[in-house]
């Protein structure tokens, strides 16, 4: 069979195509009359093998191209995107986005980055390494894992095991002469189990994911956390409605610093849909709270030199002392508030909050007794006044020790109150996502049930 | 309209192919050991207009296309696609996809044969529907519309939105079917401040028709004075109760209770796999028996609707739950042939890049025989939840939660105070045993719904009457 990235060899040849293309792009535009321009160009390749019971379910080879341009005019700007990278469909594309750019209306903000900002230095960050496995060894892998979690006892079906390995190609290039080229490899590996108990069934899963396939640790560790979280569930009981301090643990509680970070972002900023506008310099969090971006963080989850449209990234706070030290934007939102981008247009790169010396069995017993969360399901968080109610589903803790599974009930309360609650943050980061973040303790919390 | 021919046109011809080169594709993919496969090809153009404070200021315009290739033996699914609708590519695609069979059936060639659908919507491009001078305009009237109805709103974005999806099927069945799928939306979200507070209201909706018939009727202000209308009521929310109480569910898109309640746990994957609280639970009692569910995928012009499904299966109007037994499941091709059942029209994928699955259409619970009012009348206190954001269940435990938008306090019988938003969580199998009442006031949704599952996004469909639940966990913050 073949190899799954058989574009592994030449990736960097391709990534200086997709470069050519990205400034010819840009050439023709200005040829046709737009006084800016900016090209993103992607390959993004793959292998997923999913093993359930034992048997091979689905093997799937992908390979998506995108390719995206947006023209000013003046202040006027429209936008295209196409799959086929084929000359003639790229230069329909042009054509789409400047008839578009015919209709839309003078933004005073509309623009390019600020020339200043952009990226000049591009250092390499360890993101690149294709792993050279085949949908043979993937299969053996994935049942690896399942193997080992079914082996546990009271494991009674699986919904499988999951292999994935990518690898992601991507430039961006604008008017102003600006061309960034990145590529990276990103690999996970997935289980997610199922046991039988008197109310019915119970089902949970474990997933790592990694820029180097040397990182994944054990194989059957995955499969064996899969099991052991599915059967820590089993005879789940509801909670009556009570207030009770909440432990997030932390693979949930990186989505508390997500609402942070929406609540502070550009967008939801200048349409005053945040309940923080006004607070840079306003205090959110209790003193120990040190929330700060490293975007060059070696083979991170979301290291990159530059943000998506250009401007270089680099190492800054965003909380030092429980202040909130800046917004996250791009130019776009920024003009619109009268600031500077901070190179997040896109989004943020690798956002860590600061540890405390707590590891997870000490925050449970900060916690005392009260409630673990594990996980939370559903909407129910406004940004624009902070209010949060999410269903949720973990344990009650009785001094310091898990008492018992709890499921069907929801926790709400404020997320001013809760950042300004917040009694402890552990140092069992969760290095998974690009918020990297330890369980985080709450004062105080509604929790609703029977 | 033929739509096999008008398919082949947009999908084949560019590529110099035709439908009847596709016998050299399947004898690539036939061999020993499969039992089923299909190609399915797409092409994909779509638009997308947004006004923000007063300017039209972005224009979007997107064009997608490709063809997946999917090769079947026994539970087993190899999957490949190409961005690129050539014959070349098709076969190595072919190749790519038949490696997954080690064992299986000879499976049988059968001729290709054209079935043309009954089509449930017009097959036009709604991109060309309207002129991009009336587009402009309608935004710009929508905004002017929603800021004069209350000096209280500070912020109004109204966006616009169409795709037109060209789509044809072929597989080793013999299946030949073809579908072109106009969809278009349009969204008006508002701020509006008062009281030192501020607080969002949003509308939309859409189908499968140009912009014309989306405009029609005055909806565009309808949809703005929905959105206005919301804010205002949010600004004067109180906090929500927290704990189990009667709930009194509104019509239309409240409907979400039941793709998330039941729904899900219905599809026939998770069945089959046993994965599902409602697996090995046909024909018994899952509701009251003044519940009867469907997922019908054959209303005309509904968001939720297809003519035929990615598969090319007719789609159909299924009965899921009949006076509160469970009759049927949702099914694609796949999951029936292995259980033995039929495909009913719900084999779906987000694109030609995705594999499909059993997913829901629109679905809904038929009307019942209560008059609304003596619905609210019934309950001392509780909770009237009008609008919701989505929703979201664990197929396994059956554990659903939806999340209100807007919701009131009922007190003595008597809709009272506006309370903020609250999510409501519940267990599917039990929830639908405790609908106490079911309104004669069946409505469906404005046609917005999009649903999630494995990473796949498809539009759905929701709706029900009014209906009454007798115990529901409420996740407000008041005592």
């Amino acid at each position: 069979m073949d190899t799954i990235i058989a574009q592994s060899d030449d990736a960097l040849a391709q990534l200086d195509r997709l470069a050519e293309l990205a400034r010819d792009v840009v050439k023709q535009c200005r040829a046709r009359g737009a006084s800016a321009a900016e090209v993103g160009a992607s390959i993004d390749t793959g292998l997923s093998v999913n093993v359930r019971l034992g048997e091979v379910e689905t093997i799937e080879h992908n390979r998506d191209r995108a390719f995206g341009v947006t023209v000013y005019f003046g202040q006027r700007k429209g936008a295209a995107s196409t799959a086929d990278l084929a000359a003639d469909s790229i230069a329909k594309t042009i054509e789409q986005a400047c008839a578009i750019a015919k209709f839309t209306e003078e933004d005073p903000f509309a623009g390019l980055a600020d020339p200043a900002r952009l990226a000049r230095e591009f250092p390499d960050l360890d993101l690149w390494h294709p792993w050279a496995i085949d949908a043979q060894a993937a299969i053996a892998l994935g049942t690896q894992i399942e193997d080992a979690g079914r082996a546990l006892a009271g494991i009674s079906n699986s919904e499988g095991a999951s292999v994935q390995a990518g690898e992601s190609l991507g430039v961006y290039a604008n008017s102003q002469d600006f061309i960034g080229a990145e590529r990276g490899t990103r690999h996970s590996l997935s289980c997610s189990l199922i046991a039988q108990d008197a109310n019915g069934m119970q089902r949970d899963y474990w997933y790592e994911t990694v820029r180097a396939a040397g990182d994944f640790p054990d194989a059957a560790s995955i499969g064996r956390k899969a099991a052991q979280r599915t059967l820590a569930r089993r005879n789940a009981r509801k909670l009556d409605t009570r207030t009770s301090a909440v432990l997030f643990a932390p693979e949930v509680a990186r989505g508390l610093i997500g609402h942070l970070l929406s609540a502070v972002s550009g967008g939801a900023l200048y349409r005053k849909s945040s309940f923080l506008v006004d607070h840079v310099g306003k205090k959110l969090f209790p003193d120990f709270v040190h929330i700060a971006e490293h975007p060059h963080v070696r083979r991170g989850q979301a290291s990159a030199n530059f943000d998506s449209e250009g401007v270089a990234t680099a190492d800054s706070d965003l909380v030092r002392t429980g202040v909130l030290q800046r917004y996250v934007l791009g130019s776009y939102s920024a003009r619109k508030l009268g600031l500077q981008s901070t190179g997040n247009a896109g989004g943020i790169h690798n956002l860590v909050v600061a540890t405390g010396t707590d590891d997870f069995a000490a925050m449970l017993k900060k916690l005392g007794t009260g409630l673990l969360v594990t996980e939370v399901m559903g909407q129910g968080v406004s940004i624009i006044t902070g209010d949060y109610s999410r269903g949720a589903s973990g344990f009650w803790v009785e001094n310091g020790e898990i008492a018992y599974p709890v499921e069907e009930i929801t926790i709400a309360s404020n997320l001013r109150e809760m950042f300004a609650g917040i009694a402890a943050i552990g140092n069992d980061v969760d290095t998974r996502s690009h918020i990297l973040t330890g369980s985080i303790l709450i004062e105080r919390m509604v929790v609703a049930g029977a | 309209m033929n739509l096999i021919a008008q398919a082949e046109r947009q999908l084949l011809q560019p590529g110099g192919f035709s439908s009847t080169d596709l016998e050299r594709v399947f004898a690539q993919l036939r061999g020993p050991s499969i039992d089923a496969a299909d190609l399915y090809f797409q092409h994909s153009r779509s638009e997308s207009w947004m006004l923000e404070d007063g300017i039209v200021r972005e224009g979007n315009h997107a064009i997608e296309q490709g063809v997946g290739v999917r090769a079947i033996s026994g539970e087993k699914t190899g999957f490949a696609y190409s961005d690129e609708i050539v014959l070349p590519q098709l076969l190595t695609a072919a190749q790519s996809a038949r490696a997954i069979a080690r064992s299986g059936n000879t499976g049988a060639g059968h001729a290709l044969a054209a079935r043309e659908a009954r089509a449930l919507y017009a097959p036009v491009d709604p991109v060309e529907s309207l002129a991009n001078e009336d587009k402009i305009a309608l935004l710009r009237e929508t905004d002017a519309f929603a800021r004069a109805l209350d000096a209280r709103v500070t912020q109004v974005i109204v966006s616009l939105a169409a795709t037109l999806d060209t789509v044809m099927i072929a597989a080793a069945d013999g299946t030949l079917a073809a579908d072109v799928r106009p969809l278009v939306r349009l969204n008006v979200s508002v701020i509006a401040e008062g009281n030192g507070r501020r607080e969002s209201g949003s509308a939309g909706g859409g189908g499968r028709y140009g912009y014309r018939e989306l405009i029609a009727n005055g909806r565009a202000q309808a949809l703005a004075r929905e959105a206005v209308r919301m804010a205002l009521v949010n600004l004067e929310s109180v906090p929500a109760p927290a704990g189990a109480m009667t709930v009194v569910l509104g019509p239309g898109w409240p409907g979400v209770l039941l793709h998330e309640a039941i729904g899900h746990g219905f599809e026939g994957d998770f069945n089959r796999k046993g994965t599902s609280a409602f697996a090995g639970r046909m024909g018994e009692k899952v509701a009251s028996g003044l519940c009867t569910v469907v997922d019908d995928g054959t209303l005309p012009n509904r968001r939720g609707s297809l003519s035929i499904d990615d598969e090319g299966t007719p789609s159909a109007c299924t009965v899921l739950v009949e006076n509160g037994v469970l009759k049927g499941y949702m099914q694609d091709k796949l999951n029936a042939g292995l259980m033995g059942m039929r495909s009913t029209g719900n084999g779906r994928r987000e694109s030609f890049a995705h594999l499909p699955m059993p997913r829901m259409t629109n679905t809904y619970m038929l009307p019942g025989k209560s008059d609304p009012g003596e619905i609210i009348a019934s309950v001392e206190r509780g909770l009237y939840a009008v609008n919701f954001g989505g929703g979201q269940v664990d197929i396994t435990n059956g554990k659903f939660t939806f999340s209100a938008s807007e919701a009131y306090l009922i007190e003595n019988g008597k809709v009272t105070r506006p309370v903020k938003g609250a999510t409501l969580i519940g267990s599917g199998p039990e929830v639908l045993t405790r609908v106490s009442m079911v309104g004669n006031d069946l409505k469906l949704d404005e046609g917005v719904g999009v649903c999630g599952k494995d990473g796949q996004s498809v539009p759905v469909g929701v709706g029900q009457p009014t209906l009454r639940i007798d115990a529901m966990t409420v996740g407000g913050t008041a005592a």
